[in-house]
């Protein structure tokens, strides 16, 4: 039976299922108060919406332009990663580690090789740990550019987003450089880094280390100093210290709320200890502040990049002395780093054999999307100003759904 | 050169009197003439405006922007047009059949009235109106009514949101936009935009006389034709696109059509009243006001690429509480100037 009627129209079943109704009954309650005549009504943002960075669904409550609350429907980019690991060999876990946070593969890459190789008691050689560094700073970099892109974008910055995703371009052909592949790199290893720098590529980075500081006057001019994204950004969506705390959000939307905490200065791992760096911290824990403080981040991952270079061993291997066939004691292990957007750890189980018996994610941005219901409810938003919340809370679906 | 297209429609109404009609016939037919003449002037001016927007959003955006299909990628948008044009014509179940199947219809037709009355150059109007910059604004207002007409026929929230944003927007922003206008009427004695042109071409362009009037007005129509920053009834980014999210196909094509048609119309009006019509050395007159609000055009598009979307409720507070007081300041001052210049001489 054709699916379009007499009319050449297509047959749309009823917009309003029951749900949705008490979800309106629900908020015409929470409004009596006001005695406001205005009737509430859901609309479903996402799963296909420009602004909801990927496959996450908001299903807002709206009344008129203000959101009066709103439910998460996460699950849409479910690939059962954490289930798939267990039936691959320790080393074949890798390359899934990067399909979570699809914006900085290789951090993720690093969190579960610290897991394992602290389960294996395997010393990571020096330069191999520099390897990690220089890669793990880039990353991040590269994961702060479209976060900086993505929320431009959603204030509808076309030109700032194109701009900062020119300079990812100029990253990934470092790390393409590194790992053979631009995106979901495979680039470390348990035990440590494949190989060194390969020839060149030194100067390479230096090269684009030397231009990045005018790419960052670009953004400065086109974004930072703009009065209009000023003006939405500011005490827009705050997310403060005591709400972080209660909802378990660490890393950059952290110290956008004042508190100077970094895992890298804090609880250095790897050869953190031996960079100088600042942490940058916000005020308040605005949009504006989020965004800034992952806008200065980039410059300091810059600073570190250019001292792990300097520092770097030239002789010695990468690689610490891992078996080909890699066979894991008995026991557990958690290794957390600072991610791209706070802290990721990885809890890793094993039963003395060569998969994983358990795999882990604790996932950043998990928790930073089950703020945003709270976000809602607590100011008084309008659905731009849930977009811009949206955007700066920084999210990746792919680590949310796993 | 200059008064090609004047004798071109003399050459029609002589012909139509040589096969025995008589010169109001003549008139009539010179007339219709027009208006198909329009028609195909504007939609090739969409096809250059989109081909500019294009260019234009990859030179600020360091990217090459079309050039793959003909040369620089001038076919792109014929391509573009063939793929809309056989979509598939759908209708959503729960729209309003009718009203929905008009909007795409009826888009542009404003704009298009609206040239009827426009200099084209050096008495090259085709309805020269006593009452034009009147019958402009009167006109130009009707697409509020479209905009709106789309967003609730198509019974999507997206639409119904991006045509409730559109009648507040374009309704509120109308105000200071004929404020602005009003300084250039008491100083013309007019409301006929050649008496104006002819104004500005003995005593100098508006742009120089009201500098203010031009600031107010080249922001209140940027909000009027619903362009970046003040593109709220679009908006992309939360609304996935505003009054026409539920239009596809030749649907859609007919609704981007009437946005750029907008576009020229409203810099076309730019041009004639602030910088000086057809006023101009050496080239004929239509090629200098063609040029012109090609200027503003470009202008346009420049702010457009490099702005971000105001919110809702700035976009209202900067309307109220910045531009109307301005506008008006604007016509106080003009007024009493002008009474000061009368009574000292």
């Amino acid at each position: 039976m054709s699916i379009y009627d007499k009319q050449g129209r297509y047959e749309t079943p009823e917009a309003q299922t029951l749900e949705e109704l008490q979800a309106q009954q629900e908020a015409l309650a929470h409004l009596e108060g006001n005695n406001d005549p205005s009737q509430p009504y859901v609309v479903n943002m996402g799963p296909q919406h420009p602004s909801t960075h990927g496959v996450f669904r908001a299903r807002l409550t709206m009344n008129g332009e203000k959101v009066v609350a709103c439910e998460n429907v996460c699950g849409y980019l479910h690939r059962g990663i954490e289930k798939l690991c267990e039936d691959k060999t320790w080393s074949q876990v890798i390359p899934y580690t990067d399909r979570l946070d699809y914006l900085s593969p290789i951090l993720n890459e690093w969190g579960y090789c610290m897991a394992v190789e602290e389960l294996l008691g395997v010393e990571v050689p020096e330069r191999g740990e520099y390897v990690r560094v220089i890669l793990g700073e880039l990353q991040r970099i590269c994961h702060h550019l479209v976060y900086l892109a993505s929320m431009a974008l959603d204030f509808n910055g076309y030109t700032a987003w194109m701009y900062m995703f020119r300079e990812r371009e100029k990253i990934f052909d470092i790390l393409e450089a590194y790992s053979g592949s631009r995106m979901n790199n495979n680039a470390l290893r348990i035990g440590g880094a494949p190989t060194p720098l390969p020839e060149g590529l030194e100067a390479k980075i230096i090269k684009w280390l030397d231009e990045f500081p005018e790419a960052m006057r670009d953004f400065e001019n086109v974004v930072n100093g703009n009065e209009i994204f000023i003006a939405r950004a500011k005490d827009v969506g705050i997310i403060d210290a005591e709400m972080c705390k209660n909802y378990g959000i660490y890393g950059a939307n952290l110290r956008a709320a004042g508190v100077k905490l970094d895992l890298r200065k804090d609880k250095p791992y790897s050869v953190y200890d031996r960079f100088d760096f600042e942490v940058p911290v916000g005020k308040q824990g605005d949009s504006l502040d989020r965004y800034l403080v992952r806008h200065e981040e980039m410059a300091e991952s810059a600073k570190i990049i250019r001292q792990a270079l300097e520092q770097m061993p030239k002789e010695g291997p990468t690689m610490g002395k891992v078996p080909k066939m890699i066979k894991v004691p008995a026991g557990s292990a958690y290794a957390q780093i600072e991610g791209g957007m706070g802290w990721l750890g990885y809890y890793v189980v094993s039963d003395g054999g060569m998969k994983p018996y358990r795999v882990r994610i604790h996932a950043p941005s998990m928790m930073s999307v089950f703020a945003l219901p709270d976000l809602v409810a607590e100011s008084d938003m309008f659905m731009q100003d849930f977009v811009a919340a949206l955007a700066s809370v920084d999210i990746v679906l792919g680590e949310v759904d796993r | 050169m200059d008064n090609l297209f004047i004798n071109i429609g003399h050459w029609i109404v002589n012909l139509v009197m040589s096969l025995g009609g008589s010169e109001t016939l003549g008139i009539w037919i010179m007339r219709i003439c027009c208006a198909v003449g329009i028609l195909i002037f504007l939609l090739i001016n969409v096809i250059i405006l989109v081909y500019l927007e294009r260019k234009i959003s990859g030179f600020i955006q360091e990217r090459l922007g079309p050039n793959r299909c003909g040369p620089f990628g001038i076919f792109q948008l014929f391509m573009d047009i063939l793929k809309l044009v056989s979509k598939n014509t759908f209708v959503p179940g729960a729209a309003d059949y009718w009203i929905y199947c008009l909007v795409p219809i009826v888009v542009f037709i404003p704009t298009m009235m609206i040239f009827g009355i426009m200099p084209l150059g050096e008495g090259m109007t085709v309805y020269d109106s006593p009452v034009g910059l009147l019958y402009y604004f009167a006109v130009s207002a009707l697409t509020t009514l479209i905009l709106l007409m789309s967003g609730w026929a198509a019974n999507n929230k997206y639409n119904l949101m991006g045509g409730m944003r559109a009648a507040a927007q374009m309704i509120s922003y109308e105000i200071p936009l004929i404020f602005s206008i009003i300084g250039i009427v008491m100083m013309t004695g007019s409301l006929n935009l050649n008496d104006i042109v002819y104004n500005q071409v003995d005593h100098g362009w508006f742009i120089w006389r009201q500098p203010l009037a031009f600031i107010v007005f080249s922001i209140a129509a940027t909000a009027e034709i619903n362009r970046n920053p003040f593109d709220l009834p679009e908006g992309e980014q939360e609304l996935t696109a505003g009054y026409q999210t539920e239009y596809s196909g030749m649907r859609f094509a007919f609704m981007y059509l009437g946005e750029y048609v907008a576009l020229f119309a409203m810099c076309w009006l730019a041009a004639v009243l602030f910088l000086g019509g057809w006023d101009g050395p050496i080239l004929p007159g239509w090629l200098w006001l063609f040029i012109k609000s090609y200027v503003f055009v470009l202008l346009n598009m420049w702010v457009r690429w490099t702005f971000p979307r105001i919110r809702v409720d700035h976009m209202m507070k900067f309307n109220w509480k910045v531009l109307i007081p301005l506008a008006i300041a604007n016509m106080v001052v003009t007024g009493v100037v002008i009474k000061a210049v009368q009574f000292l001489a």
